[in-house]
């Protein structure tokens, strides 16, 4: 009995709570110009404060990749341009966008949660109900926005700098000069890489915030369900950001 | 005119609330009174559409809340102003931000009539000076104060407190029994008034609902109350004069004395 309701009716309620939030914020977009103003400034809190750290994780992983990929491929019969060939590509499909939203689940989500959750447990989500508000409209829909249109730039700068992190680290260690790795990456691309690269983005922005709204907006119990709340949107907005990269790399590659 | 009609609710199968019937009149401050635990906040909740009753109704002006659709809710929301038991300021703004945020969201007016009106809504709860302090700068009383402010500042017909007087000292709850009682006068607005503080309750009601068990036990006016040999109200009042006695003219500050003890293991459906 204990199996059944952990594995199946819990799971199965909160998919329809979180479906039914969703569709209450879809439902709610009509009122967007009120809450306008909220989506800039989720905006700058969720996009551009993440930039250095994002930069900083997508500069070291363009790196390691660099430095890995010449030493499993260190032989005289394959040319060095294979690196860049090799790196690129793994920025642009898998690592910016991974890098990214493994940050912002951190991030972004353990904020977004613990912002919310603490509103609700102070009672500010049912002061805003009171008032006439949409909370859902005021809270939700520009947070989600927010993640959905700022994750794409995210990526495009993880990725931009994953690149010339990898390109760096090979030229100034030795491993591939910049002009072999650029060749590299030339001959291997592929016009479908990046906009895979943003569709994914896109499903990880929209992840990420919904999933963590979801959380922060039914905390429940106080100072305790705040963190709860706080652990579990980043650690669910992980697996599924996985779950949905495994998914779109299944459908669409 | 708020009319309360055999409300039910029940959660995880314990009940709650179990036929409760009120009428509220207008422009009376009617206090709605039990121990902790009994199921009052629930009936505030309920009487603004927070939550939605398992049975019975909740009509304001004659319209049922839970056949409405939202946005028609939310209109009649707009006519209630509610101070939360912890003021439940946002408190990513500041005292001055709270108040003016219900003028900004749904008024038209200029920047200048917002400040007017916001200063004479901090002049009312009589902190004309808190405007740029941020809430987690402010003390408890003044929390309440700030968010009374922020209550009254659309002009509702109707103020819902909840517990406005726990959790603070006995001269910080005579000013807010002051402020509620003045505001009703001014404002000639109708209040209710959820408490377990009969202190309170003798200063501002015109009328009391006892809840006891999560059932209306009794609903009189405070001449009754006075004259009244029902036992369960008389337990209840005389466990708050023991109180007042014992705290030198207030009831204990906190929602843990006398009256809560015996509901302590009870879910606070509030918080669910």
């Amino acid at each position: 009995m204990i199996l059944y309701r952990a594995l199946i009716l819990e799971p199965v309620a909160a998919l329809g709570r979180y479906s039914l939030l969703l569709y209450h914020a879809f439902g709610s977009l009509g009122e967007f110009t009120s809450y306008r103003k909220n989506l800039l400034s989720q905006m700058l809190h969720i996009g551009l404060e993440s930039i250095p750290i994002v930069a900083l994780a997508a500069a070291f992983s363009g790196a390691v990749t660099t430095v890995q990929t010449a030493y499993q491929l260190v032989s005289p019969l394959i040319p060095r341009s294979i690196i860049g060939s090799i790196v690129v590509p793994s920025m642009i499909l898998e690592l910016g966008a991974v890098v990214t939203g493994f940050i912002l689940a951190g991030r972004v989500g353990a904020r977004i949660a613990a912002e919310l959750g603490t509103m609700r447990v102070t009672e500010q989500i049912d002061a805003l109900e009171a008032m006439g508000l949409n909370s859902i409209g005021y809270l939700i829909v520009p947070r989600v926005l927010a993640g959905v249109l700022m994750f794409p730039v995210l990526y495009i700068a993880a990725s931009f700098v994953g690149i010339t992190g990898g390109i760096l680290v090979g030229h100034l260690f030795g491993f591939v000069p910049a002009g072999e790795f650029m060749e590299g990456a030339r001959e291997f691309f592929q016009p479908f890489d990046p906009i895979f690269g943003l569709i994914k983005s896109f499903v990880f922005g929209f992840t990420i915030t919904s999933i963590s709204c979801y959380k922060g907006y039914y905390t429940g119990g106080g100072a305790e369900g705040v963190g709860k709340s706080t652990t579990e949107a980043a650690v669910t907005s992980c697996v599924f950001l996985l779950v949905a990269d495994l998914i779109l790399a299944a459908t669409l590659l | 005119m708020i009319r309360v009609e055999n409300l039910d609710k029940q959660f995880d199968g314990r009940a709650v609330l179990t036929d409760v019937s009120l009428e509220i009149f207008e422009g009376e401050t009617l206090a709605i009174i039990g121990r902790s635990g009994s199921g009052k906040s629930v009936l505030m909740k309920h009487i603004i559409g927070l939550m939605q009753p398992d049975r019975g109704r909740v009509t304001v002006d004659g319209t049922d809340i839970n056949r409405i659709s939202y946005s028609e809710l939310r209109n009649v929301r707009r006519q209630f102003g509610v101070l939360f038991q912890g003021g439940a300021l946002f408190d990513s703004m500041s005292a001055y931000d709270n108040v003016a945020f219900p003028l900004k969201t749904f008024t038209n007016k200029s920047d200048a009539e917002i400040d007017r009106e916001v200063r004479v809504c901090l002049e009312m709860v009589e902190l004309p000076d808190v405007g740029e302090k941020m809430p987690a700068e402010l003390s408890g009383g003044m929390k309440k104060r700030v968010a009374l402010a922020r209550a009254v500042s659309l002009r509702p017909r109707y103020i819902l407190y909840d517990e406005p007087t726990s959790g603070l000292d006995p001269e910080t709850s005579n000013t807010i029994d002051v402020l509620i009682k003045g505001l009703a006068d001014q404002l000639n607005v109708t209040s209710i008034v959820i408490t377990h503080d009969m202190h309170s309750v003798l200063n501002i009601a015109d009328r009391a609902a006892f809840i006891y068990r999560g059932r209306m036990h009794w609903v009189g006016t405070m001449e009754e109350l006075h004259g009244s040999d029902d036992r369960t109200l008389g337990d209840f009042v005389r466990a708050n004069e023991y109180q007042i006695g014992r705290t030198n003219g207030r009831p204990a500050a906190a929602d843990d004395g006398e009256t809560g003890k015996a509901d302590a293991g009870m879910t606070k459906p509030e918080n669910m």
